[in-house]
């Protein structure tokens, strides 16, 4: 891809990147945190008729055990501190997933008291549509961020310490 | 049926001068007072007539008309199973009003609210800080010239399509 790629465009880092890749992508721990009714959906999804776990995603209590964080609800201008403090916990490499109206455009709520999309403070990866989302469509919105993940290059790179992650676009 | 009502009528002896109008609307009763009275009366309802519970305190805007906010107290007595509701005028030029957290103590965050969100200060709060926006926060968002949308914003123009 870059010049700043030291181990070379070869074989052998295709694979090692691939078996980072799929190792983060099977084991995406989110952290366990709603604002509003999304968290509900969350909830539901994590339950086991649609069953997260299924797909390595395992909620933690701590951000720093979680690499992944589901903006589950409305965001408040109080709370976004606190969602701050959260992203900035969580270690490297880290994903946001914007989970419904609220957390993608500020939704119904469009007053003073209410961020108008969780993006104006947090990379987002993934915006998952819906008022709220059901379960379905969260889990299509991770297996989406899955894919995104597996597209990632120079991930073991990154991992050794050489070089910066490369995303490439949607 | 106000004209029957036992504290509606001691407070018309007791408090003649204080009372600006009393209003009965579908058997509520409502008690238009002075503000500077709002402390005497309350403690009065509560230590003799057993209206015991502050349920509620509340404000409303009425912007345009003199004056411009009305206090709202929602009272109940538990012994009696009797209501009542105490209203105070309150003017913009002078947006303060005697506190009931002395007689009250859940007065407290009741009228930080209205603090935070109409900006009317308390005499004699132990902490009159924000308890709803963040404590940065400029301005009382409640107050009808408040825009909507926050400051720095365009406010709606209704729909575009």
């Amino acid at each position: 891809m870059g010049v700043d790629q030291p181990l070379g465009d070869n074989v052998i880092l295709t694979k090692l990147d691939a078996l980072v890749n799929w190792s983060r992508k099977s084991s995406l721990w989110p952290m366990t945190f709603g604002t509003a009714c999304c968290a509900i959906e969350m909830m539901a999804t994590g339950a086991a008729s649609h069953d997260f776990d299924r797909f390595g995603i395992i909620f933690r209590a701590s951000p720093r055990q979680a690499d992944c964080i589901i903006i589950a609800g409305t965001v408040t201008k109080k709370m976004l501190p606190v969602i701050k403090t959260i992203y900035e916990q969580m270690p490297e490499p880290k994903w946001v997933i914007a989970m419904g109206a609220c957390a993608c455009s500020g939704g119904i709520f469009d007053t003073y008291s209410v961020v108008q999309g969780i993006d104006e403070a947090l990379p987002v990866d993934v915006y998952i549509p819906g008022c709220p989302p059901r379960p379905e469509a969260l889990l299509y919105g991770v297996l989406k961020l899955q894919d995104k993940i597996m597209k990632e290059r120079n991930s073991f790179g990154n991992a050794l310490g050489f070089g910066e992650r490369v995303e490439p676009a949607a | 049926m106000d004209e029957n009502n036992c504290a509606v009528i001691t407070l018309r002896g007791r408090f003649t001068d204080s009372i600006i109008a009393v209003r009965e609307f579908r058997d509520e009763v409502t008690v238009t007072v002075r503000k500077e009275d709002i402390t005497d009366i309350c403690r009065f309802l509560k230590e003799n007539l057993g209206y015991n519970f502050l349920v509620d305190v509340t404000a409303v805007d009425n912007m345009g008309t003199e004056p411009r906010f009305m206090m709202v107290y929602h009272l109940c007595s538990l012994p009696k199973k009797e209501r009542l509701r105490l209203k105070a005028p309150v003017d913009e030029s002078d947006p303060t009003i005697d506190s009931l957290f002395p007689i009250w103590k859940t007065a407290n965050w009741l009228e930080r609210e209205i603090f935070d969100l109409f900006g009317i200060l308390f005499n004699n709060h132990p902490d009159l800080s924000r308890i709803l926006m963040p404590g940065d926060w400029v301005g009382h968002p409640l107050r009808k010239d408040y825009p909507l949308q926050g400051p720095g914003r365009e406010p709606y123009q209704g729909r575009l399509s």
